[in-house]
């Protein structure tokens, strides 16, 4: 929504100079640098691999394999814009997987109540460690390194050190499955198609309207062919990748699941009282006390919050392997972190957008996915992510620094 | 800027060349397409102290770091001459060499280190990479007793005062052979007596031949202290005044800091007082640390319709303290006392619900509690009254907050580009604007204002006095603590004295005095001691 206002000049101030093309540019870089960038590599990727990486049975295997990091990333950069950090959050993949298979596959218990449980778990888990966090004022570093190590001990405990399995289909659905085809049409997924125009037409509207209402507030609005460009550009990408999904088997479960959650926190990052609390928490916390704010509860609401996502994805994680292992979800808390990170959130707190949450996910997803069809070693994509990671920072902080 | 008998005066102070320790000519500097400095002169004579004055946002910060070196010789345009020498400093340690030293508003200590270890941090004495401590701890010793400080050398210097951090600040200086010290506004964030204290010190290094500059707002110390003052109004020195015999014409210096006639620091106004509608009855609050010790003591007041209230005192008397714990409790452990509003009792055991009862309070931290200084103005101007913009009470309607923040900007005439300016990028006095801002858009009935001037030019000072004014006069209540007495005297229909967490004398604004109030102050600190 800011974006409508992002030229708006207030009336009286006429001395303020006009911005050069240089400062245009620079800024058009800061706002649509990450999207370059995966643009970019997924470029690169795809003459490197001979056009596999955007094939739709590929695209859809890279959505797949990286719906757990978006996820959990959403929760993270709510985390980290409160200004703290969640290092348990891979080893709560391992607990709720665990439990998962201790009352699915153990005690037979049916998965729609054990994915209930599931999630309560999680929420129980954010809050444990939120408590500390939040109202004994511990660093969140140390309340989750502990927590890092109890879960996955639990983890380990509940499974006896052995993977359960497999799942009932009803369960690995979740992960393995695709959105029904009513229609049913030879060839192509129908009902995919179909989200996709819907979805393409909402942004429009959705644009056009907030166009007008800033124009009608006397802001200076982008032309009429500039706006047009851009809306079309985008809801034409937006089609692109639907057919491309539909090309294959449709959309999956999981993707869907992932898009309405990834609307659903940019809604309320952006546009709910607590999305704004919390980047107020993470920007000032004096500042965000002294108006009002509970900030312990803002911080303690972030980290259940952090603690259900992450039950989600230790869920869709167990039904993908069909199975529930003692290791599931190591490491994932670096994946996740490293995701916000060059997603652009700040490393203090305060700023960080789910939009390039989301990009800065998939840009660590295209790598490993892109590296691994190049046939390139674990030991060359851990090297290359890192630096991936300290770049992506780097160039952030350089930004800033010429600004300041 | 200078006109013809300030360029003779320059050419003929430029004639006694050797008179001079440091001669700054025709300083600009550029930040991208801004002009921070374009044309500062600045010449100061050896053993003098030299004071260097302008509103925020003058230049004053940006010279002395091309001074100082922080901003590098080929950075900025102009000359520097030191001890008669063109000098080229490429970084702060090139200047310290010399023998230029900077003390800056925000003390760059290290608060869990030891005094001594900060006295020589960077410079340790130490033989082979091992650290002398006998020897470290002897020359802390006599450096601490030339600032006239008796504390042991192996205090953390967190646990000083912060009017003695600025003395150890000084003798880390001293540590360092200075010829020239430069003071930016030494005295912003101390009380009366340790200001006083800092002021004796400088002149002392006066009768010892170092030369100072010192940067300040407070025309009764330069009167106090300078020999000389350079006037500075947007990047451009405006007026030079040679004091030695310490006559200052004050409105002289103000005049040249604003660029216009100030008649009057305070805007008129005609106080239209009705009934009593705040009240406070005997509150009391307890120290948070020690169980039973007292911060606040038995402290009843209150404001009628329309008055400005003003609270004095020195700095620790407890004021700020007061105005939070009755801000939602947000100090020490409350004890007793009640609050009422129009004859109804309120409870304000959160911020939330002081708020919701019709009370604000604006900080006196600014950048530090007062604003989230990486949002936007938009952003910070709702931030206390989210409901207010929102449907359903939880959906955020941007539309209507950029709209509340251009109102807002056009009532307070906040200078900005647009309502989506980050405030960190404002000056001191917008900034402010902005956190009244903020607490207007609470629609509060009682505003606590401390320190609400602090560090903001004679200006914007004007502009926030008048805000308060207007506020007012809607049949509202003010309570204004400062630590600035003309500005109470000049403001406030009524004033109280507090002093150790109890209030201890009452003036009408008419028939109060700086003599009544600090007497008021010194007797009830002989009958307590």
């Amino acid at each position: 929504m800011a974006t409508a206002f992002q030229s708006t000049k207030m009336p009286e101030a006429q001395d303020a100079p006009r911005p050069d093309m240089m400062a245009t540019l620079r800024r058009a870089m800061s706002e649509y640098g990450l999207l370059a960038a995966l643009v970019l590599i997924v470029a690169f990727f795809q003459i490197t691999t001979d056009g596999v990486l955007l094939q739709p049975l590929n695209i859809t295997n890279l959505l797949l394999q990286n719906s757990y990091v978006v996820i959990m990333a959403l929760g993270m950069l709510m985390v980290i814009v409160c200004g703290h950090i969640d290092l348990s959050v891979g080893s709560v993949v391992g607990v709720i997987g665990a439990l998962a298979g201790w009352l699915i596959v153990t005690h037979a218990v049916d998965p729609v109540t054990a994915t209930i449980v599931c999630l309560v778990a999680g929420a129980v888990v954010g809050a444990m460690q939120g408590y500390w966090v939040a109202y004994w004022r511990m660093p969140s570093f140390i309340v989750t390194l502990a927590g890092m190590l109890v879960f996955r001990g639990i983890t380990i405990a509940i499974s006896d050190g052995a993977s359960v399995g497999p799942f009932p289909e009803s369960f690995t659905a979740i992960s393995s499955g695709f959105l029904p085809d009513p229609f049913a049409a030879s060839g192509v997924h129908l009902l995919s198609l179909l989200i996709g125009a819907v979805l393409a037409a909402a942004f429009v509207t959705v644009e056009t309207r907030a166009r007008a209402r800033s124009a009608s507030r006397g802001a200076s609005v982008p032309s009429v062919p500039v706006f047009a460009l851009r809306v079309g550009a985008i809801s034409a990408l937006m089609l692109a990748f639907c057919y491309m999904l539909a090309s294959y088997r449709g959309i999956p479960t999981v993707v869907a699941i992932m898009a309405v959650l990834v609307a659903a926190y940019t809604f309320v990052m952006n546009r709910t009282v607590l999305g704004r609390r919390i980047y107020a928490v993470g920007g000032n916390l004096k500042a965000a006390r002294l108006s009002g704010v509970n900030t312990a509860r803002i911080t303690f609401i972030t980290f259940v919050n952090m603690g259900v996502l992450a039950a989600v994805a230790g869920l869709i994680f167990a039904a993908r392997l069909n199975s529930a292992t003692p290791r599931a979800g190591t490491g994932f808390e670096l994946d996740v972190i490293a995701a916000v990170f060059i997603g652009g959130a700040s490393a203090s707190g305060g700023a960080g957008k789910v939009l390039g949450v989301v990009i800065g996910a998939f840009i660590m997803g295209v790598l490993n996915n892109g590296m691994s069809i190049m046939g390139l070693g674990v030991d060359y994509q851990q090297m290359i992510k890192g630096l991936v990671l300290l770049a992506a920072v780097f160039i952030d902080i350089y930004q800033k620094n010429r600004t300041a | 800027m200078l006109d013809e008998t300030l360029m003779q005066d320059a050419i003929l102070l430029a004639a006694r060349q050797s008179e001079f320790i440091l001669e700054m000519a025709g300083i600009s500097k550029n930040f991208g397409p801004v002009q921070a400095i374009r044309d500062v002169n600045l010449v100061v004579r050896h053993g003098d102290i030299h004071a260097i004055c302008g509103e925020n946002g003058a230049g004053k910060s940006t010279l002395m770091n091309i001074l100082s070196g922080v901003y590098p010789h080929g950075s900025h345009g102009g000359t520097i001459r030191f001890d008669g020498e063109e000098r080229h400093f490429h970084s702060l340690r090139d200047s310290e060499k010399a023998g230029i030293c900077i003390i800056h508003q925000e003390l760059a200590l290290a608060p869990l280190l030891s005094i001594t270890e900060n006295l020589f941090l960077g410079n340790e004495i130490a033989r082979g990479g091992v650290i002398d401590w006998e020897e470290a701890h002897d020359r802390a010793r006599t450096l601490l007793d030339r600032v006239g400080l008796t504390e042991d050398p192996r205090t953390p210097v967190g646990d000083l005062g912060i009017g003695k951090q600025q003395l150890v600040e000084i003798a880390k200086a001293l540590a360092k052979d200075v010829r020239l010290m430069i003071l930016d506004e030494p005295t912003a964030s101390l009380n009366e007596r340790d200001s006083d204290r800092l002021l004796e010190l400088m002149l002392e290094f006066k009768a010892k031949g170092v030369t100072s500059i010192i940067i300040s707002h407070k025309l009764n110390e330069i009167r106090r202290v300078a020999d000389a003052v350079t006037i500075i109004r947007d990047g451009a020195t405006v007026d030079v005044i040679d004091c030695a015999d310490h006559e200052v014409d004050e409105d002289r210096i103000v005049t040249a800091m604003v660029g216009r006639e100030l008649s009057d620091r305070y805007p008129a106004r005609d106080p239209k007082i009705g009934e009593v509608r705040f009240a406070v009855k005997d509150w009391q609050v307890a120290d948070p640390q020690h169980a039973g010790r007292d911060v606040i003591r038995n402290v009843s007041f209150n404001v009628r319709r329309g008055e400005i209230v003003g609270i004095s005192g020195l700095m620790g008397a407890g004021r700020t303290e007061l105005a939070l714990s009755l801000f939602g409790r947000l100090h020490g452990k409350y004890v007793s006392g009640e609050v009422s509003l129009d004859g109804r009792v309120i409870d304000t055991p959160t911020v939330a619900k002081a708020i919701d009862s019709g009370l604000a309070y604006v900080t006196e931290d600014r950048k530090g509690a007062g604003l989230v200084l990486e949002e936007s103005i938009a952003r910070n101007t709702v931030l206390a009254n989210l409901g207010k913009v929102s449907k359903w009470g939880f959906v955020v309607d941007a539309f209507a907050v950029f709209d509340t923040a251009a109102e807002y900007c056009r009532k307070m005439r906040t200078r900005s580009h647009d309502v989506l300016q980050k405030v960190g990028t404002l000056s001191g006095g917008n900034q402010q604007k902005v956190v009244l801002s903020k607490w207007l858009f609470t629609d509060p009935e009682v505003l606590i204002l401390d320190e609400p001037t602090r560090g903001i030019d004679v200006g914007a000072k004007y502009e926030i006095y008048k805000i308060v004014n207007d506020f007012v006069a809607a049949g509202k209540c003010v309570v204004m603590i400062s630590s600035e007495m003309p500005e109470l005297l000049g403001t406030c229909d009524r004033i109280y004295v507090m002093n150790e967490g109890r209030f201890v004398g009452e003036f009408a604004g008419a028939e109060a005095s700086q003599e009544k109030i600090m007497r008021a102050i010194q007797n009830n600190q002989s009958i307590g001691a």
